[in-house]
């Protein structure tokens, strides 16, 4: 069973949507006890990393990702989902799930012209393989909507770039979690791909 | 590098396609979710769905519209039309739409940006602004006017100072919607675009007088435009959007290619 992790983080049936495109069947849940008998997880979520955080533990869903990410579970994160998967978020000051380390920074640009949020097709570029990741061409491009970004501390954790004035990390991941900052349901062909990627991903790497 | 993009709008009404011309003798020209299904195949970057279904009985027939292509269609899907209340953008949302559109509603009453944004997040909030070029005056500075229904009401606003207003309320991006170009097929208001594009600093979309390539590429390069939407020029099968994706990343303009 797949389940997608509700925490009043944005709409949950789109990823559902394009996981059963794919023939994912996917279950959308808050109960953190569904997480631990999960045979895989997605954790999407859109909105503020403060507010999210406070609903993950008002469920118990953050210890749970702990568990079920530390028990092999593939997990993949989408957007928040990705950003909260860090140590800290400059959004609100807030201290986040841990499970990569690293932080979450805005953009900042000096040129007032650069529009904030980051909203748009943009190519991604993968710079370490992973099987999720695996059918990414070069010129793929996918949807992004966000104004804050993740700076893992691990170069080798950073699995796919994009650019926005300068590279920033659109995939970052370790062992059985792989998070992207970008909307695989929203991305037309290559994201749906992406989510069967994951469908049929035992977890592992391929290095 | 952030891809420039083309967003089809399709006029909804009664759950079936039309397309107006000066907002008047909007005829019916097919099935929505056929249509967007089509776009989509053929590299649409963004759809947006416009409900100008009359009586309100009906507007749940829309709900129904934006279930059945977002079953089908993933990209990011825009809806707007009729949007007077929060639970109005929830049962959209609920319904497969990414973003919402609010236009009249919110020029009545401002607050509407700011309560939405607050229940379904300010990058998913579009305030779509409908605008005529007057003369300029002590109200109206910037010598361009919001209007309402569909342009038959001036509303004594300057569009600039709304813009502005709209992204501090909360609006996570705008659409420029040119009423004088609108249906003409002669090209966007390309100086309205400019002027609203380079006071914000949230992405704008250029909206009304599409007819050929050439406006696309004049809008997202003079006129600083983030997204140029598009209607008649493909609902007519005038133009492909791959075609016009293909022309505009000709003339060097960032597009995603490979969908």
């Amino acid at each position: 069973m797949t389940i997608i992790v509700d925490y009043d983080a944005g709409n949950l049936k789109s990823v559902q949507r394009a996981c059963d495109y794919v023939g994912l069947s996917a279950t959308i849940s808050n109960d953190a006890a569904s997480l631990a008998h999960a045979d895989r997880i997605i954790f999407p979520g859109v909105g503020a990393a403060g507010s999210a955080m406070k609903s993950l533990r008002a469920n118990g869903l953050d210890k749970a990702l702990l568990h079920a990410f530390a028990s092999g579970t593939p997990i993949l994160g989408i957007c928040l989902g990705l950003q909260v998967s860090l140590d800290w978020s400059e959004e609100h000051d807030t201290k986040t799930l841990s499970l990569l380390p690293g932080e979450v920074v805005r953009f900042d640009f000096s040129d007032r012209s650069v529009k904030i949020p980051h909203m748009g097709w943009n190519e991604v570029k993968v710079v370490r393989p992973h099987p999720v990741l695996s059918s990414i061409r070069q010129g793929d491009e996918f949807y992004f909507v966000h104004a804050y970004y993740p700076r893992p501390s691990i170069p080798e954790q950073v699995f796919a770039e994009a650019s926005y004035q300068h590279a920033f990390c659109a995939a970052a991941g370790s062992k059985n979690y792989l998070g992207v900052q970008f909307h695989p349901e929203k991305s037309g062909r290559v994201g749906l791909k992406l989510l069967s990627d994951f469908a049929s991903w035992d977890g592992s790497h391929a290095e | 590098m952030l891809s420039k993009r083309i967003i089809a709008c399709l006029d909804v009404r009664d759950g079936k396609l039309a397309k107006s011309v000066k907002f008047v003798n909007t005829r019916d020209i097919g099935d929505p979710v056929e249509k967007a299904r089509e776009y989509y195949l053929d590299g649409l970057d963004e759809l947006v769905f416009y409900d100008i279904t009359a009586s309100s009985d009906k507007r749940n027939i829309m709900l129904g519209v934006v279930e059945a292509v977002a079953e089908q269609v993933f990209i990011p899907l825009s809806v707007g039309g009729g949007v007077r209340a929060v639970q109005d953008a929830t049962d959209l949302r609920l319904a497969g739409a990414e973003k919402i559109n609010v236009n009249s509603a919110a020029v009545k009453r401002p607050a509407l940006i700011a309560e939405c944004a607050e229940a379904i997040g300010t990058q998913n909030i579009v305030l779509s602004m409908d605008i005529i070029k007057v003369s300029a005056s002590e109200l109206i500075p910037s010598g361009y006017e919001i209007v309402i229904n569909g342009g038959r009401t001036p509303m004594g606003m300057d569009a600039l100072a709304w813009a502005l207003q709209g992204e501090h309320l909360g609006a996570g991006e705008l659409v420029v919607n040119s009423i004088d170009a609108d249906g003409t097929r002669e090209g966007y208001e390309i100086e309205l675009t400019r002027m609203i594009s380079e006071a914000v600093r949230i992405p704008v979309i250029a909206s009304g007088g599409a007819g050929l390539p050439e406006h696309l590429a004049a809008v997202l390069k003079e006129g600083k435009a983030d997204a140029a939407l598009v209607a008649s020029m493909v609902h007519f099968g005038d133009y492909k959007v791959s075609e016009l994706k293909r022309y505009l990343h000709g003339q060097q303009i960032k597009m995603r290619m490979s969908w």
